[in-house]
């Protein structure tokens, strides 16, 4: 029971993650129907910059707070910045292409992101500095759900909860939704729908980014190529949930992250990313259109 | 012997909430020339995607008689089989093959009628070589009934709108069909080629092919219909002659205040 | 010719991307010996470079609108003068004498060079086909095909373990292994097929991941990551070459299959099937509408392209004698793409020259091989953005009919 508990509480804390990184995926692909292959190395690069900024601050000796703040803060920034640039570099001029034009731009980002931080930085594995420490008050549980599993599923509600308000609530969330309704009808209400895009981009990624620090904090340590594998996976939550939807981006990531911790808890652990990869296959060839998703029928 | 091509009965389609089709019957007989006419959005698109089988139907039959005296129900077919059945369509926005030719675009139309595969097209077989001699003349051919004979070797991205507009027909006719579906066919032409236009499907209407078509210039359907089917909100609200059709009150209660072409 | 304000937008984008690289570029931290290396040299590259391009995407930018305003001014000028590579493709005068003079450097090139070089040279070739088979995958058919090395993988595993359990030799290997491969494409391509374009990609893509996921934890079957060592070279009549005359003879078969390959492409482009290829990749409603059958349509495509993987898996296996699971990542897949998108989907001579460009230069630069894979990221971004035909377009062949017609008349 125990095992149970444990490989629950691990499975959220996936599932939390991936969700996060989820979000960005079905919210671009819910504006300009795109699946922003480069969004796993937003994420790697948003883990990234917290690697560098928290190692930097570390050695200058500031205060662990600081560090975890000032980390957090330069991460999403700069993913922002990162998928900012990219929408606008890669997807805006292909916005009237053939469907696939995107697709493989996007492809290309990936592949260079990737080389240009391993190129930039290292192609080892780097140790990632413990930001989140081991509270006292999590003593008793500690041998089934660690501190930092429970400040990843903190965080990521917290930043659920936001997303909701902001997209419920405010201007550009408002805007957001009529664009991913009907981008023509959107124009023609005046909304300006560059800014939409734009706007997306840069919330998705800098969710993404948090999704970065705090697995990365997690785990220990990271590399360049941690945003491909996670990429996929987050990909697939979006699917499984629906993509488009981000109720189901959330639902997606935790059936996957549970899914994924109970099967190498149980069956194999050789195996655990074929899980998620079969799932990937699974959901597309039989509900394309996943547990909350709409299907579409195209117009002729 | 039986005089009808296409039998539709029943025939409903539901898109989530909306209603698009409601129990439609129609009928085209061998040798008319049949219009589908309504104000935009009362369903005439959606009609011909479930004939064709792009749109699945969600009720109803569709029945089509060939010229060669085969029967078939076609609810339920993929598109190509629909087409190999004996019935061709055009669309309303139109979908040609832009990086093809006017001749490839043609000969795509030939597909279904034809044969060879990886074999053949590897070691070009005399056999190969003389089914592709004859897509190519009998391509040739329908592109001087529709009169584009000379753009043959042309893209089809380069063609006027109007003559867009008659490859789409030339590309539905090169698949041999018993009936032909044209969706709008005169949409966006100029009082010139609309009448080219009418003088086609004359010809084609003499030469044995049966046609349905969508079309929103009054004076293009009554011109040429033998018979008209009005549609308004999914629902079939009259059909008749084109004299019936024009004196008809529900008809031109649905009209009103939308903007005639004619 | 620049504006003011122009140079002022380019040193903003100039300044944005300072600011964007400015973390990952410019900072090196080590956790472990707690020291941080700040390379100011490389703000200052990123900013000259930044900057020069902004301005020259600019330049180029308006002189295409010049050009373009230039030609619907004068219409009468619509003879756009074909580039002259487009002339030579379609004049066999030009072409027939260029293509025998190529096979005849192809056929000298040992002699010329070493036994490094013509290895070298038969990775290329490999490339080539790989890139034609693709080719008529993505360029053709119009199916982004993310998995492609998956059908790689089963040629050369093909290869590795029938000659391991069964002692099979590299003659009967490259059916077989063109066979398993093209079974593998059907059995994978049923199921997914009808998928949308982009969910296609993805698909193949996981399909991709999830062979070489098995190949490398299935160890009773594979050997898992260790790989599968001391495959035999090909054997010419049950004759064991030395090392040096089985790389020139791996080489001439290459040749061989090079040649092969764009003889079946070419004719397959401009067959019934290679038509209905193209349509459905212009439009796949119209397609059906037409009555072509899509799902059939496309699987074939699908086999065919995994045919020539499968054979390619199997020449890899003979040529490097030593296979494992990472040879086949998605990686390999990404490269041949970029060849292709590099030389032109649909074009088969773009992607000869594509793959020649993108496999040898980084081998002869030797300074370039570190940004290789930079650079190939970067190519699917940039051709997509400005060249989506590709350096070397396809160009529809035209139909010769009015001389048979008149033919026929006599
Ligand atoms: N794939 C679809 N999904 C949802 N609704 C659809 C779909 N296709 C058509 N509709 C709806 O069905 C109704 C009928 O549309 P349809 O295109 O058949 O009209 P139409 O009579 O052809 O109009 P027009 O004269 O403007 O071409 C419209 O309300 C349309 O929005
Ligand atoms: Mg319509």
């Amino acid at each position: 029971m125990e095992y149970f508990i444990e490989l629950l509480f691990s499975g959220l804390t996936r599932g939390a993650i991936y969700a996060l990184i989820a979000l960005g995926y079905t919210m671009v692909y819910g504006i300009i129907g795109l699946i922003n292959f480069a969004h796993g190395e937003i994420y790697m690069i948003g883990a990234f910059t917290a690697f560098i900024v928290s190692t930097v601050l570390s050695i200058l000796g500031f205060p662990l707070l600081a560090i975890i703040v000032l980390a957090g803060l330069a991460a999403a920034v700069w993913s922002s910045a990162y998928g900012y640039t990219v929408e606008k570099l890669a997807y805006k001029p292909l916005r009237h292409a053939p469907r696939l034009s995107p697709l493989i731009s996007a492809i290309g980002m990936s592949i260079f992101l990737q080389n240009y931080v391993l190129l930039a930085q290292t192609s080892d594995f780097q140790p990632f500095p413990e930001l989140i420490p081991e509270f006292d008050f999590m003593e008793p549980f500690v041998h089934i759900v660690g501190s930092s599993d429970m400040v990843i599923l903190v965080v990521t509600t917290l930043m659920m909860v936001g997303l909701t308000l902001l997209i419920k609530f405010t201007r550009i969330g408002k805007a957001m939704r009529a664009t991913s309704q009907d981008r023509k009808m959107a124009m023609l209400v005046g909304i300006n729908v560059d800014r939409v895009i734009s706007a997306t981009f840069i919330v998705g990624s800098a969710l993404a980014a948090v999704g970065g620090l705090l697995i990365a904090s997690h785990i220990g340590q990271i590399n360049f190529f941690i945003g491909f594998i996670a990429g996929i996976k987050a990909f697939t939550a979006a699917v499984l949930g629906g993509i488009g939807s981000i109720p189901g981006a959330v639902l997606g990531g935790v059936i996957l992250g549970l899914t994924e911790s109970f099967a190498t808890g149980y069956v194999s652990s050789d195996y655990e990313d074929v899980f998620a990869f079969s799932l990937l296959v699974l959901i597309l060839i039989f509900k394309p259109s996943g547990l909350l998703g709409k299907a579409e029928i195209q117009k002729v | 012997m039986n005089n009808t091509i296409l039998k539709v009965s029943g025939l409903s389609m539901h898109f989530g909430g909306i209603q698009a089709l409601k129990q439609l019957d129609l009928e085209v007989n061998r040798g008319e020339i049949v219009a589908l006419i309504g104000p935009n959005g009362a369903g005439k698109t959606t009609f011909f995607n479930c004939v064709t089988g792009i749109y699945n139907p969600t009720e109803g039959d569709v029945i089509l008689h060939t010229l060669q005296g085969k029967t078939s129900r076609l609810n339920g077919l993929k598109p190509n089989k629909v087409t190999e059945k004996g019935m061709a369509r055009t669309f309303q926005n139109i979908r040609l093959f832009q990086s093809m030719t006017v001749l490839e675009n043609v000969m795509i139309g030939r597909h279904c009628r034809t044969h060879s595969f990886i074999l053949g097209a590897i070691l070009r077989t005399p056999g190969n070589r003389q089914e592709e001699q004859a897509i190519i003349e009998r391509s040739h051919e329908i592109l001087e009934i529709v009169g584009l004979a000379d753009e043959v070797d042309n893209y089809a991205r380069n063609l006027s709108y109007g003559a867009q507009r008659r490859l789409e027909i030339a590309r539905a006719l090169a698949t041999d069909p018993s009936l032909l579906l044209l969706d709008e066919p005169a949409a966006g032409m100029n009082p010139q080629e609309t009448q080219e236009l009418v003088q086609l499907i004359l010809r084609l209407r003499d030469q044995g092919y049966s046609i349905l078509l969508i079309e929103h210039d009054m004076k293009l359907v009554m011109t040429l219909s033998n018979r008209i089917y009005v549609m308004d909100y999914g629902e079939k609200i009259a059909q008749g002659t084109p004299e019936e059709i024009q004196s008809n009150p529900v008809v031109i209660k649905a009209y009103l205040g939308e903007d005639l072409d004619a | 010719m620049i504006s003011f304000e122009e140079l002022k937008r380019s040193f903003l984008v100039s300044l944005w991307f300072v600011f964007l690289t400015f973390p990952i570029l410019v900072i090196k931290a080590n956790p472990i010996e707690r020291t941080i290396i700040w390379r100011w040299e490389n703000m200052f590259f990123v900013a000259i470079g930044s900057f020069v391009l902004s301005i020259l995407i600019r330049v180029v930018n308006t002189q295409k609108t010049k050009r373009l305003e230039r030609r619907s001014a004068s219409d009468s000028d619509t003879t756009t003068s074909e580039p002259l590579i487009q002339v030579i493709l379609q004049n066999p005068r030009y072409l027939y004498p260029l293509a025998g003079a190529v096979t005849v450097f192809a056929l000298v090139f040992p002699y010329l060079f070493d036994t490094y070089q013509t290895n070298i040279m038969t990775t290329a070739l490999m490339y080539v086909v790989l890139g034609l088979g693709l080719n008529i995958v993505v360029g053709m058919a119009g199916l982004l095909d993310l998995g492609f090395v998956a059908f790689y993988a089963v040629g050369a595993y093909s290869y590795a373990l029938l000659n391991a359990h069964f002692g099979i030799g590299f003659w009967m290997a490259l059916p077989i292994g063109a066979l398993f491969a093209a079974s593998f494409g059907i059995i994978l391509g049923f199921p997914v097929l009808r998928l949308r374009g982009d969910y296609l990609a993805i698909v193949t893509l996981g399909f991709g991941e999830i062979i070489r996921l098995i190949l490398e934890n299935w160890n009773e079957f594979s050997q898992g990551p260790s790989g599968i060592s001391n495959i035999p070279r090909p054997g010419m009549f049950g004759i064991e070459l030395s090392l040096e005359a089985a790389i020139l003879y791996i080489y001439y078969i290459m040749v061989a299959l090079v040649i092969v390959t764009i003889f079946v492409v070419n004719r397959l482009q401009d067959s019934r099937l290679g038509r209905a290829w193209i349509a459905l990749r212009e439009d796949e409603i119209a397609c059906q509408a037409m009555g072509i059958d899509k799902t059939k349509t496309k699987l074939t495509a699908f086999a065919l392209g995994a045919t020539w993987a499968g054979m390619m898996g199997v020449i890899f296996a003979a040529k490097t004698t030593f296979i494992n699971p990472a040879s086949f990542t998605f990686l390999e897949s990404a490269i041949i793409l970029s060849i292709v998108v590099l030389g032109g989907m649909g074009s088969i001579l773009g992607v000869i020259v594509g793959a020649l460009v993108l496999i040898l230069l980084p081998e002869y630069l030797r300074a370039l091989s570190d940004y290789r894979m930079l650079a190939f990221g970067a190519i699917l971004v940039v051709m997509m953005i400005f060249k989506p035909q590709g350096i070397i377009s396809n160009v529809r062949r035209t139909y010769k009919y009015q001389k048979q017609k008149s033919g026929d008349v006599q």
